[in-house]
């Protein structure tokens, strides 16, 4: 893998003594930071031309319960321009959890850390508003470290619930003499695309000034995994960015996979490939098909629906589900694919473009649309770097960052495909990312068709990680043993830890995996990609009209599911 | 910063200005009018109930707990459906069973279909392909205990019934399918890769020749 090494840090030599203890990682350098000098490190790493960790990927906790320094944070970090990746790990004490907030550093920070305290119980000193984020307001404890029992129910009630009222900072020009009114769009609100709630204080249709308000759909996905099997994790993943869940079966999939060393056969590879594509397609469908519907072009969502129902039917000849997948196992794919397959990937191919065509003829080019979207909520590239962004959002403002490309996985290296990047940063640019991303989709999907399916197994031939097939499991003793083994003990991962990514629908999507050789995960941490793109949301609203922020929203394409967890 | 600070938006063309482009996507619409007019259906949507959509015979529906040629359950209360089960909503209370050849019979099993995600992994799990899934997606029910669905409901409905079975350990039905393809293969009758490099081909050539392919094909 193309990863780039991160030059000697100069920085190292100004900080007190012991300050950064550097440890190889499985997948990636990883440094050990005394909490007095991340504030330094962080600022240093960002600031170097050496290093220019520019994107702050993610932030978790993990908790130690045995360890002197009970808890650690974990930074994952990227730099666009060297192409390098670090991790930074930060242990805290149990009784004196807190660190200093890097909001300065990479505004993405903000909701990650606030993350952090709601599951651990990290204190991030100077964060302005470190409250709860996923969980309710009345919640108590922390439900992410060990010793808190998953089973655990709370009643909780209205009262101590909190109540936003954002007003705007900095200077006052508003004339005092015009009422300002605050309105809720949400959480149940059509245009929310899932259970989110924005408050917003209008002066007359401008928003001077939101908050965004997520966990209603927070499922506590981190938690049960802990309490799962490796191999029961993947229906729970289906559900995070249930517009793809076959990417996120992949995604997680691969990330065992790497962790225990082993490889799942070309035949699976392949598969995953052009479900993965087909998903995205998918996605990106959706995406655009509601972003079109919120600004009134309703024709268009049925026309963007309709591949997304024929891709359905593929992934149901698949794996029996359309929506909800689990078709991945660790090691490859649930069952061989269908004996109609190419046919039907080559039908496919055939009957996608004819809607992506007609949505295009219908709005690319009118004005009407045009006159909604260009302009409108734009960021730019730094700033969208700054805020943690990733996918194809991140691409519309300028910044070609591609998974596939930078780190080309599976066989991402062997096909031909462009990446499309657009300069406006606006809902424009986001929607023409998308529609251009499905062509790159479809010609990926016809190049490895066109290489042929690969013969040979599904699925690992490995009895420690596969199902022996059915009719061995009836018939021999070996077998069945096996059979009752990985259904009783579950997948044994080796202990270490590990960062793997790929790219998903909406971006950059990782799974941060911690195996302690106990047969259940450790700790899981997903990477969503819209969780720091809709950390923004608010300052990319500034100033919009109410009516911008509902074609802002479709356009970044925020999946509940996938955000809370 | 290495990362521009200004986004620099879309600029409208001459004919964007002018709307032109709007008279194109009318033109889309009105085709797509017309031709559900006259009956060229262009859209997905079914009326259902009364249509209803086929699914696979992998679908993953409702399960079914299949017999023994007697009639009793194959079901031999091994458990490891139940701990295979990601929601954990299969319970199962294990009894001795009568026919000593026999060693254990499942006196209680239930599955909390509101519980279930549908995963499948207990078919997976199950060693004597007692528990496999039919085609049958409309559950409903008026309250929550009717949503535990219990053996016998789970034996009854569609086990002699091959078009609703869904997924299962393996497929007769497909094996068929694959025995055919495989045959043709060999007979040289059906050429996938060459027929898409032909269709490649046929495009890069330019739309004329590929039409005329098309309709000489
Ligand atoms: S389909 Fe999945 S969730 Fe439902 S009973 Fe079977 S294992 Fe459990
Ligand atoms: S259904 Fe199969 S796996 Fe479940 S208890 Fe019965 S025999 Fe065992």
């Amino acid at each position: 893998m193309p990863t780039a090494t991160i030059p000697a840090p100069p920085l190292l030599d100004s900080l007190p003594e012991g300050s950064v203890e550097v440890v190889e990682g499985l997948d990636q350098p990883t440094w050990i930071v005394r909490r007095d000098a991340l504030a330094q490190v962080a600022r240093q790493l960002r600031d170097d031309p050496e290093t220019q960790f520019d994107l702050l990927l993610d932030l978790c906790g993990v908790d130690y319960p045995d360890r002197d320094e009970r808890f650690e944070a974990v930074y994952h970090l990227y730099s666009l321009p060297r192409a390098a990746r670090l991790r930074l790990k930060v242990p805290v004490l149990e009784d004196d959890p807190v660190l200093p907030s890097l909001i300065d550093v990479w505004t993405a920070a903000d909701w990650f850390e606030r993350e952090a305290w709601d599951m651990f119980g990290l204190r991030f000193e100077g964060h302005p508003n470190l409250r709860r984020i996923l969980t309710h307001e009345a919640f108590q404890g922390h439900p992410l470290r060990k010793d808190y029992d998953p089973a655990r129910r709370w009643i909780l009630t209205e009262d101590k619930i909190y109540k936003p009222n954002p007003q705007p900072t900095g200077s006052e020009s508003v004339d005092d003499m015009f009422e300002r009114m605050t309105i809720n769009i949400g959480p149940s609100h059509p245009a929310m695309h899932g259970t989110f709630r924005v408050v917003a204080t209008l002066d007359g249709e401008v928003i001077v000034a939101s908050e965004v308000e997520i966990g209603y759909l927070h499922r506590c996905f981190e938690k049960m995994a802990e309490t799962h099997t490796w191999q029961q994790v993947i229906p729970y993943t289906d559900r995070l960015n249930y517009c793809s869940s076959f990417i996120n079966n992949v995604a997680y999939c691969r990330t065992v996979e790497k962790l225990m060393g082993i490889e799942a056969p070309p035949r699976a590879v392949w598969a995953q490939m052009i479900l993965s594509e087909f998903s995205r397609i998918m996605d990106h469908c959706v995406c655009n098909g509601s972003t079109l519907v919120d600004t009134g072009a309703l024709t268009n969502f049925w026309y963007m629906f309709q591949p997304r129902e024929e891709i359905y039917g593929l992934l149901e000849a698949c794996c029996g589900a359309r929506l909800t997948v689990s078709a991945c196992r660790i090691g490859g794919l649930l069952e061989d694919l269908p004996p109609d397959f190419e046919a039907r990937c080559r039908h496919l191919l055939e009957t996608v473009p004819e809607f992506i065509d007609d949505v295009d003829k219908v709005v690319t080019k009118n004005r009407i649309w045009l006159d909604r979207s260009v302009g409108v909520a734009a960021i730019s590239a730094e700033e969208a770097v700054d805020h943690g962004w990733t996918g194809p959002c991140l691409r519309a403002s300028g910044v070609d960052y591609d998974v596939r490309r930078a780190y080309p996985y599976d066989l991402y290296g062997e096909v031909d495909f462009e990446v499309p990047v657009f300069q406006g940063g606006d809902v424009f640019d986001r929607y023409r990312m998308r529609m251009e991303e499905i062509h790159q989709s479809l010609s990926i999907i016809r190049q490895l068709l066109d290489r042929g399916m690969p013969d040979g197994p599904y699925i690992v031939d490995d009895p420690h990680v596969a199902l022996p097939p059915k009719e061995d499991a009836y018939n021999q003793m070996e077998a069945m043993i096996y059979h009752f083994k990985l259904i009783m003990d579950g997948i044994q991962v080796p202990p270490g830890e590990l960062y793997h990514m790929v790219e998903g629908a909406n971006g950059e999507l990782g799974f941060y995996v911690i195996s302690d050789g106990s047969g259940k995960p450790y700790r899981i941490k997903v990477r969503p990609p819209c969780f720091p793109i809709m950390a923004s949301f608010s300052h990319l609203m500034q100033g919009g009209t109410i009516s911008d922020a509902i074609a802002t929203l479709g356009g970044l394409n925020i999946i509940a599911g996938e955000l809370e967890r | 910063m290495p990362h521009s600070d200004t986004p620099e938006p879309y600029r409208y063309t001459l004919a964007e200005r002018l709307y032109l482009p709007l008279l194109g996507g009318m033109w889309v619409t009105l085709r797509h009018f017309v031709g559900n007019l006259l009956g060229r259906r262009t859209s997905y949507t079914i009326e259902y109930p009364e249509e209803r959509r086929a699914y696979s015979h992998r679908f993953r529906g409702h399960h079914i707990l299949t017999s023994r040629p007697d009639g009793s359950l194959r079901c031999v209360a091994c458990f490891l459906c139940a701990t295979a089960c990601p929601a954990e909503c299969i319970h199962i209370e294990a009894g001795e069973h009568p026919d000593v050849n026999v060693e254990k019979y499942p006196v209680v099993y239930d599955i909390d279909m509101l519980r279930c995600v549908f995963c499948g992994y207990c078919v997976d799990a199950c060693p004597e392909e007692a528990i496999i899934m039919s085609n049958n997606y409309d559950m409903a029910f008026f309250n929550r205990a009717s949503s535990v669905v219990t053996k016998e409901e789970l034996q009854k409905p569609f086990t002699y019934d091959q078009a609703r079975l869904g997924y299962r350990p393996r497929y007769p039905e497909e094996e068929e399918q694959r025995a055919r393809a495989r045959r043709e293969l060999q007979a040289g009758r059906v050429d996938l890769v060459g027929e898409a490099r032909r269709r490649q081909e046929a495009a890069a050539a330019g739309p004329e020749s590929s039409k005329s392919a098309a309709a000489s094909s």
